[in-house]
């Protein structure tokens, strides 16, 4: 059964940006729409830029091209609308080393071996719900419910890049060296940062990843 | 292209910034000038379009040596200015002549000056923009900030004719000399903080703590007090105010992360982010409240000041 869909809430964020919070919780119906609409935005007068969140459109605009209470009503318009089919998003096939420096301490804290942490997270098919924090970090998820910890007490400063991580419902693999505090159970010599490229990333929202384990070389 | 200024030395911290690029959803930040009415002012003045790299030079310290005739501008923070030991005007064009010393003699108000050259100083393009990113180390010169005995060429052969005395006047600058009151719009989250903390908020004055960079300023002051359910993460914007656990506001500024999920209570518009560009440690600052079209409103008056250079 579709999610009741109630009305959209939508919030200055600067004076030309604005938020359009659809929900405020992680569920794929919720980011599906956001992303539908977020594209559906790009494409309308005065839209700078429309970026798709978990459960929201944040919307750069020109006020010159368009007023506030203008884009207001295209966006309501838009979200009463039956959102289209979401493109189906490609599918990444991710090779894991599970070698991480929090992986034994991970699985003993959620009481099961190494191997089991490996193999439950590279069971599911997970969801890239948006992109952020730096270029190229993909939020994704869900983590099955059996994998979740809260985050590090203490985050490092210095996360290598390629490590792939969890913390609470989410998963995801460091772009950049960055300071971080999820627990890192393995690492990854595919690139998620593609400078080079436009867009100079590898995941896009609503792709799909699969991470597969494989033996250390 | 052929360099025109060498650096002599480097300053606290010079980097090459134009207006941003627009790469959010690959979670890049906006990037570019801190400062963007006093970088585009500076282009304007010299003959550039607004929108091309010029130096972003915080806190001081910067020495360049022309290398060939140049048409130069500077605005945004006062550093006194000189040539040769001269002081120069600001916000103004100026002829250097081979062998001229540009220096700065101490910093009497701001945060940031921006110098720009007839033809643009040039650097590496990086999604749409030479502003530097040091992140990933990309843009500007070499991805990285300016060092001593750097040698900076135009970006393209500067626009003809080169005119000097082109001047802003103060009556058509940010005011930056008032007290630092920054107007804010309530925020998507403004209701996400206790009643008590939105009075606050609009009451109390805030210090601009040591941990203020380009990503951001950390406020000091009264705690904010957050009530109600946490966010997930969301696209967030130069100027939003997010008030994190502690109770302590971030200002965004233009290399902020993309993302986040601290509530978002409230953004700084556009016409005021030329002023909080410019504060520093130790800064106090007010929120006062504002709306979107009276926000929208005065930046249109000053792009009007603006404007009056393109003629």
């Amino acid at each position: 059964m579709p999610a009741p869909r109630s009305r959209p809430r939508i919030n200055p964020l600067a004076d030309s940006v604005l938020l359009v919070e659809l929900g405020r919780r992680v569920d794929t119906a919720l980011n599906t729409r956001a992303l539908a609409l977020a594209a559906a935005l790009t494409k309308k007068n005065g839209v700078r830029e429309a970026v798709g969140g978990y459960a929201s459109v944040t919307v750069h605009y020109d006020p010159e091209q368009v007023t506030y209470k203008g884009l207001v009503g295209v966006i309501e318009k838009l979200a009463r609308g039956r959102p289209p089919a979401p493109p189906p998003g490609r599918l990444h096939r991710i090779p894991v080393v599970y070698d991480g420096p929090d992986l034994d301490e991970a699985a003993a804290t959620l009481k099961i071996s190494p191997e089991e942490l490996a193999r439950i997270h590279s069971k599911p098919y997970y969801r890239v719900f948006m992109i952020g924090f730096v270029p190229g970090w993909a939020y994704l998820g869900p983590l099955p419910e059996e994998l979740r910890l809260p985050r590090r007490r203490t985050p490092r400063t210095s996360v290598p890049a390629g490590s792939v991580a969890i913390a609470g419902a989410q998963t995801g693999v460091y772009p950049l060296p960055t300071p971080g505090g999820w627990h890192l159970i393995g690492r990854t010599a595919v690139p998620m940062f593609l400078p080079e490229s436009d867009p100079p990333l590898l995941l896009r929202p609503g792709d799909r990843v699969r991470f597969h384990p494989v033996e250390k070389r | 292209m052929t360099a025109v200024l060498e650096v002599e030395e480097h300053g606290v911290f010079t980097t090459v910034q134009d207006l941003g690029r627009s790469e959010r959803r690959a979670g890049v930040p906006t990037g570019g000038a801190m400062d963007r009415f006093a970088l585009a002012a500076a282009n304007l003045l010299v003959g550039n379009p607004e929108h091309t790299g010029a130096l972003e030079c915080t806190l001081g310290g910067l020495v360049l040596v022309a290398l060939d005739t140049c048409l130069v501008a500077i605005t945004g923070a006062d550093f006194q200015p000189a040539v040769n030991g001269e002081p120069v005007p600001v916000w103004t064009s100026l002829f250097l002549a081979e062998g001229d010393r540009l220096t700065f003699e101490g910093r009497r108000w701001g945060a940031r000056c921006y110098v720009a050259i007839a033809g643009g100083v040039g650097g590496q393009r990086w999604l749409g923009s030479v502003s530097t990113y040091l992140l990933v180390a990309r843009g500007g010169y070499r991805g990285r900030q300016l060092k001593k005995g750097d040698r900076l060429e135009t970006g393209v052969e500067p626009p003809r004719p080169l005119v000097a005395g082109r001047n802003l006047p103060v009556r058509l600058r940010p005011p930056y000399l008032d007290e630092h009151r920054l107007a804010a719009i309530h925020g998507p989250h403004f209701t996400q903080m206790a009643v008590r903390a939105r009075k606050t908020f609009y009451n109390a004055t805030f210090t601009v703590s040591r941990e203020a960079d380009r990503m951001g300023y950390r406020l000091e002051g009264p705690a904010l007090e957050l009530k109600g359910e946490e966010l997930v993460s969301f696209g967030l914007a130069f100027g939003a105010v997010q008030v994190p656990s502690s109770g302590q506001p971030i200002l965004l500024m233009a290399d902020h992360q993309t993302a986040g999920g601290y509530p978002a209570v409230a953004g700084v518009p556009r016409a005021d982010l030329p002023l909080a560009a410019q504060l520093v440690p130790g800064d106090e600052i007010t929120f006062v409240t504002s709306t979107v079209e009276e926000a929208q409103k005065r930046w249109r008056a000053l792009r009007a000041g603006l404007e009056t250079l393109k003629q």
